[in-house]
């Protein structure tokens, strides 16, 4: 046993869970809203960790495609995508081919809304972990998002071969691409905290969910160019944060449309809203969890 | 510096009973509801429960108690009596509805061992998964980890998925994980009933081996012989409430004279016939030792206590008639087990408890119903339908290893094959 392969290694883990000795927990119950207390959920960091490396292990080892998979789901609604709206509707694709403008905006899309629905699932698909371990909640649904990030780099390689094919180079905007994919994920995250815990108390909410997404999809430009729309419909179109996000990653990369401002700063306010109104009344929900879930 | 680990004062915990059959309101509601009500349909979905008083059930009930450092605290009671509760208000998995308690030190909870514990992972993966759900750091992990392989004696299948695991090896590892967890305070809830009993006896040991490192542990268990030898103070909970504090030995008679008879109380019981000269108190099933049990098995040595009272002292009781009888689940009757085949007459108590033992249980694994019924010269005294149900187990009924099932018919019956020419 003197090789132990495992587990991400996770800064120094100095804080333990409830660390120091002479700590003096105290408990009572509480009312109305809770803080936020991130302080506790950075001491869980480690099970944050191990429950997104978890759910990265377990999905590639329990599928037939493993990580194919990843990669099939934005690459076949580009095929399909290509040939209705793009050649039978003939939607402009602002002076790229229309399969990688597709399946551009596709990665952070198909990142997001599986994100956002395993994320709205992730507290009831834990019951177990939650009637028996006290650890702070808002780890289920930040590591379900987080495990997605995986699927979003195979699915990138896929794109970076598309451009190599169609002789697209990238621009040098490509190194705003992280603040992208940040603002993909913390927005995934904000509706997903809210969904997984209003799941816990209306188990009606997972049916609410895929028609969700499929609405969402078409407020946002994958399979047209926002360029459709004038201003100042666009900048209010912007309060949809993944109409920032898919326009960044085009922009970034394909370098079709302007530099996001306005309708990206919009964006932003949206998913910081949505992101610490979910926190908060993910929080205030927390302490039924285990009661109902 | 104060030695009290754990003080807990006024401790309560209500549950709406509503919520049990319906565990979770639909969405469609709270938007049907925010029709007439928008306002009070908000803050439903705000509050997380309906405005509506339900019907509520305390499963705690002012509990106050103290536990000082060092202290193996026993806690006993029947099922429903708190126990459980209990344990998740100290360890952070549900709030109290009232009081308020302190704990002092680094707590590690342990209600169920693998919780977490993934199928599809190796046993490797689910050391360091099920260690991080307990709370154990990843270098903690990574020092203990050939100790926790060794103790669950799976070295061989590390890096093998668990779902390939027999159900015993994969007992031994979630134990074995949790049993190297060190906190300075440390819940139990019944987790030494797992595995073969040489399993049981080296978790038991384990046990007593952390018990005995000067850690506080509170324990709750069913398991009378482990509170006895691995406790240093014990407590007695009854319907949600402290009913006796003090060692385990006062504390296990009073609740094995007490609580642990009348498993089904029958007093209350008002779905009942008969004239009522003498009623039944209780029902429970006991094992050869007496202990009470809930699930019997095939071809065990069990007894079925029953518990009567008379409605007033000196009733006549010489010609007091006592009949079991077991039905299955479609009601059809199985046996009779009745005082009137007894070899000479009983005496009666004006209250008293009445034992039927049963050598060698002869049915098959299942679900069966007992109904009780006690005649005076043929006049129905008292009589409860489906009083208890009889759950029966997997049990060695040949006594060669071949256990029977479900399948084979209810009845077990002994029997003997004999060839000749």
């Amino acid at each position: 046993m003197s090789t132990v392969t495992a587990p991400p290694e996770v800064a120094p883990a100095t804080a333990a869970p409830g660390s120091p000795s002479d700590v003096v927990e105290v408990i009572r119950p509480t009312r109305g809203w809770a803080a936020l207390d991130l302080r506790r959920l950075w001491e869980y960091r480690e099970l944050l960790a191990f429950l997104t490396w978890r759910d990265i292990k377990v999905r590639y080892k329990q599928t037939i495609l493993g990580a194919s998979w990843a990669v099939l789901q934005p690459f076949c609604t580009m095929v399909v995508f290509s040939l209705f709206f793009g050649k039978l509707a003939g939607l402009g694709s602002d002076g790229v081919p229309y399969p990688i403008f597709a399946y551009t905006a596709l990665v952070p899309w198909t990142f997001f809304s599986n994100g956002l629905s395993q994320a709205s699932n992730s507290l009831v698909g834990s019951a177990n972990l939650i009637r028996k371990v006290y650890f702070p909640r808002l780890t289920i649904p930040i590591s379900t998002v987080l495990s997605g990030l995986v699927d979003l780099a195979l699915s990138s390689v896929i794109l970076v071969a598309m451009m190599a094919y169609y002789g697209i180079t990238p621009t040098v905007n490509t190194v705003w691409l992280p603040l992208f994919v940040m603002l993909a994920s913390l927005t995934s995250l904000g509706v997903g905290v809210w969904l997984s815990a209003m799941n816990v108390q209306f188990r009606d909410v997972k049916y609410v969910v895929p028609f969700l997404a499929q609405l969402w999809m078409f407020a946002t430009p994958i399979a047209y160019s926002s360029s459709l729309l004038s201003e100042p419909w666009r900048t209010v179109y912007g309060l949809n944060p993944m109409v920032g996000v898919v326009d960044g990653f085009r922009w970034a990369l394909l370098g079709t449309g302007q530099a996001p401002g306005a309708a990206v700063a919009m964006s932003c306010g949206v998913t910081l809203l949505l992101l610490v109104s979910g926190a908060f009344y993910f929080r205030r929900m927390e302490r039924t969890f285990a009661d109902v879930v | 510096m104060s030695d009290v680990a754990i003080r807990v004062e006024g401790l309560s915990k209500r549950y709406e009973l509503g919520a049990q059959q319906a565990p979770y309101r639909t969405f469609r509601d709270a938007i049907a509801n925010a029709a007439t009500a928008p306002f009070r349909a908000v803050r439903g979905v705000f509050a997380g429960r309906s405005r509506k008083p339900l019907p509520e059930l305390w499963a705690l009930r002012d509990v106050s108690f103290e536990v000082s450092k060092g202290t193996v605290l026993g806690v006993v009671g029947r099922n429903g009596a708190g126990k459980s509760t209990l344990l998740k208000i100290l360890s952070k998995i549900t709030e109290p509805s009232e009081g308020h308690a302190e704990i002092r030190g680094r707590v590690g909870s342990l209600l169920e061992v693998g919780t977490g514990f993934h199928p599809e992972l190796s046993g490797r993966e689910n050391i360091f998964l099920n260690g991080a759900i307990l709370g154990m750091r990843r270098a903690d992990i990574l020092k203990k980890f050939d100790q926790i392989v060794a103790f669950a004696e799976v070295e061989k299948f590390i890096d093998t998925a668990v779902k390939h695991y027999s159900s015993g090896m994969y007992l031994r590892l979630a134990f074995s994980v949790a049993a190297h967890l060190e906190p300075e305070i440390l819940f139990v809830d019944e987790v030494l009933a797992v595995g073969d009993q040489a399993f049981q006896a080296k978790c038991l040991g384990k046990m007593g081996e952390v018990a005995g490192q000067g850690r506080t542990v509170v324990f709750v268990s069913h398991n009378m012989a482990a509170v006895r030898a691995l406790c240093t103070e014990a407590m007695l909970l009854r319907e949600g409430r402290v009913a006796l504090r003090g060692s385990p030995a006062t504390v296990l008679d009073q609740y094995l004279q007490r609580d642990d008879r009348e498993e089904t109380d029958l007093a209350q019981v008002t779905d009942r016939e008969g004239n009522g000269a003498f009623r039944f108190t209780g029902i429970a099933l006991v094992d050869h030792a007496g202990q009470s049990i809930d699930v019997a098995h095939s071809g065990e040595k069990i007894a079925i206590d029953l518990t009567y009272a008379s409605r007033e002292r000196g009733a006549a009781s010489g010609a007091l008639v006592f009949h079991i009888f077991v039905r299955n689940m479609f009601g059809d009757r199985l046996a009779t087990l009745s005082t009137r085949y007894a070899p000479s007459p009983l005496e009666y108590p004006d209250r008293g408890r009445l034992r039927c033992e049963i050598d060698k249980l002869p049915l098959a694994p299942g679900k069966y119903a007992l109904d009780i019924a006690m005649k005076f010269q043929e006049t129905l005294v008292d009589q409860v339908l489906a009083a208890r149900t009889l759950t029966v187990g997997e049990g060695d009924f040949w006594g060669n290893g071949k256990v029977p099932s479900g399948s084979a018919g209810a009845l077990l019956v002994d029997h003997r094959f004999e060839v000749s020419p």
